[in-house]
């Protein structure tokens, strides 16, 4: 188990804006990775730097202990890339467009058409890439990048402008493919995607990595509070500020009353020796309070 | 297969499905054809024109009987004869010396050069018959002529406008929408090579042209056109692909320069029409004023057209058409420069 990429104060200006502005992380072998951010972020500019579409400013990128600037063949045969948009022939069927994939790595037909229905697209092989539906078109790219059986593969918002079944169906497909043993580098602008998939996720604003680890401890080191919320007239908001406690806020919207503290376990307690546990809810922080603590502002995607 | 084969078999499929772009190559200058090679060539009286020159007794002996096929009119000067029969204004020129009738006619309008020669000829064996011993005997002689009629002028015209514009468009929107859809950069994340690439699409613009050529040529040669190529028409083929590779240049220039297909189409279709005009593709240069045909040397399709025209109906040598294909290439390598110099892989 080693590191497969590793990237090192990347820098890339355009004109006065800083695109990446001293970016630096690892990414082992196997690992699902996450870039996180809004748009603007820094993220694609990054992950093309990576790939071997840009040419850093300065700063220095190694993938499977290779330069990817200047472009260069033997690392291009390793590494999967599906683009932001989905890149296909026109007019050519889903079939035709794998296939003419595939033979650029000098893979056979056959595999491709496998890969065709590992993406479950083999009823839609006669379709033209056009007339796919969007959750269908990205499968068809990501199986595009697959075809040649990668090393590490480079997803840059592969759900964007889905729907919310097809970024479920999406998700489950990106998770076997990780689970084969590949590496998936992604960026993404959704919270909740990164959370549900990544090992690890860098968190990206303005150009700089803001924070990087595991989504769970990333959420854990916060120490943000957590919001309990009970019907309104279960619970008067005196009383729930008494089972509070101080330093809690109490909050009733005409719907919920919502208890926010930083002591989850004496206030469940508490609600549960008044037997008040029917229909309640508790969210913990999430991504999203991360980012919010991180930036002082609210993310917006 | 290797990343050029599959490359164009990509894109000769994609072009074969584009509706447009198969009306566009094939049936709009097949549509020109039509229009010019046939409706044009049939203008004109059904009678025929001949000019006869000097006394021609024998004409004038069945001249009653052939007062509804030809039209005779009279010409004392032999040379203004023959120049009425090269410039098409008449289909013959008929003088008689001694017992020999003499007949001249153009290459031009073979049909009715050889309905006239025919109806001569019976003239001629009438009179045989009637004086015993054989008396007259008819010669017959193309006149050689510069100025080309119809479909023998209008096909090498069409057919380099119709290359030229289809090498154009091709390029370019290939260049913008495998830009905009970022094929571009998927490939460059490819392990193939740029000239893999570069070498596919030139092979599918080859292709399309040859193909372009086979139907144009077979449906000008079908008897209602009645195209006849010359012996050194195959000299057509390396001038058409020489073309094709220079307008594949321009187009990639346009490609370049814009942003969408649609302006990428719309700067092409600016380029190769007034171009196409200018070049003598719809009429003839012959014609038109002088600084006009000086001004149109500065075109690659002029010397294009030029050449096809020598080799495809002029029935000059291969070798005479060299200079032309130089000058094609050379545009194409100056112009092939500039489509370096204004590419670009990404549309940001």
């Amino acid at each position: 188990m080693g590191s497969t990429i590793i990237v090192n104060d990347l820098r890339k200006h355009y004109g006065q804006v800083r695109a990446v502005d001293g970016v630096s992380f690892s990414v082992e072998q196997g690992e699902f990775f996450g870039i996180l951010g809004p748009n603007g972020a820094g993220k694609t500019t990054t992950l093309e730097i990576v790939e071997g579409l840009r040419e850093a400013d300065s700063g220095t990128v190694e993938v499977l202990g290779m330069r990817p600037w200047p472009r260069n063949s033997k690392l291009l045969t390793r590494i999967g890339v599906q683009l932001q948009a989905t890149s296909f022939f026109e007019r050519l069927t889903a079939r035709e467009q794998i296939r003419t994939f595939a033979s650029l790595y000098g893979v056979a037909p056959k595999k491709a058409d496998e890969m065709l229905a590992q993406v479950g697209l083999e009823d839609k092989a006669d379709t033209p890439a056009e007339r796919l539906s969007g959750g269908q078109g990205q499968r068809l790219s990501i199986a595009c990048a697959l075809v040649h059986d990668p090393d590490i593969v480079f997803l840059d918002e592969p759900s964007a402008a889905l729907d919310p079944q097809a970024r479920r169906n999406l998700w489950d497909l990106l998770r076997q493919i990780n689970d084969n043993g590949r590496t998936v580098v992604l960026t993404t602008h959704y919270m909740d995607e990164a959370e549900s998939l990544c090992d690890r996720v860098a968190i990206m604003d303005d150009g700089r990595i803001l924070e990087l680890g595991a989504p769970a401890a990333l959420v854990r080191g916060l120490e943000a509070v957590t919001r309990i919320s009970l019907e309104t007239g279960t619970l008067s908001v005196e009383s729930a500020a008494e089972i509070a406690g101080p330093g809690a806020s109490v909050d009733d919207d005409g719907v919920s009353v919502t208890i926010g503290t930083d002591d989850p376990a004496r206030v469940l307690t508490a609600l549960a020796e008044r037997n008040l546990l029917t229909g309640i809810q508790v969210r913990g922080a999430t991504l999203e309070d991360v980012f919010l603590n991180l930036t002082g502002r609210e993310y917006r995607a | 297969m290797t990343a050029f084969t599959s490359l164009s078999r990509a894109m000769l499929l994609g072009w074969f499905r584009d509706k447009s772009a198969l009306f566009f190559s094939i049936l709009f200058p097949l549509m020109f054809l039509v229009l010019f090679g046939g409706i044009f060539s049939d203008m004109g009286t059904s009678k025929m024109a001949v000019v006869q020159v000097g006394k021609v007794p024998l004409l004038e002996q069945a001249a009653a009987g052939l007062g509804d096929v030809l039209e005779i009119q009279k010409s004392d000067d032999p040379a203004a004869a023959r120049e009425k029969v090269k410039e098409g204004d008449v289909v013959a020129a008929i003088s008689q010396q001694g017992d020999t009738l003499h007949v001249s006619y153009s290459a031009a309008d073979q049909v009715r050069s050889g309905t006239v020669q025919g109806v001569l000829r019976q003239v001629v064996s009438q009179a045989n018959a009637v004086g015993v011993p054989q008396r007259f005997t008819m010669t017959a002689q193309q006149v050689e002529d510069d100025s080309l009629k119809a479909i023998q002028y209008v096909t090498p015209g069409l057919l380099s406008w119709a290359v030229a514009m289809g090498a154009a468009f091709g390029a370019a929107a290939t260049l913008v929408t495998w830009r905009e859809k970022r094929i571009l950069r998927r490939l460059r994340l490819a392990p193939v090579s740029l000239g893999s690439v570069v070498g596919a699409r030139v092979g599918v613009s080859v292709a399309i042209a040859l193909i372009q050529t086979a139907i144009f040529l077979g449906v000008a040669s079908l008897p209602y056109f009645g195209l006849r190529l010359s012996a050194y028409w195959w000299m057509s083929i390396p001038l058409i692909i020489a073309g094709t590779l220079t307008f594949m240049a321009i187009g990639l220039v346009a490609g370049g320069l814009a942003k969408s297909a649609e302006a990428a189409s719309g700067i092409a279709n600016l380029i190769v029409l007034p171009m196409a005009f200018l070049s003598g593709s719809f009429i003839p240069l012959d014609a038109s004023p002088g600084w006009l045909q000086t001004l149109s040397n500065v075109f690659p399709l002029k010397h294009l057209n030029q050449a096809l025209l020598d080799v495809m109906v002029r029935g000059q040598g291969p070798l005479s058409v060299l200079p032309e294909l130089g000058i094609v290439l050379a545009f194409g390598l100056v112009i092939s420069l500039i489509a370096m110099k204004v590419f670009r892989w990404d549309s940001v």
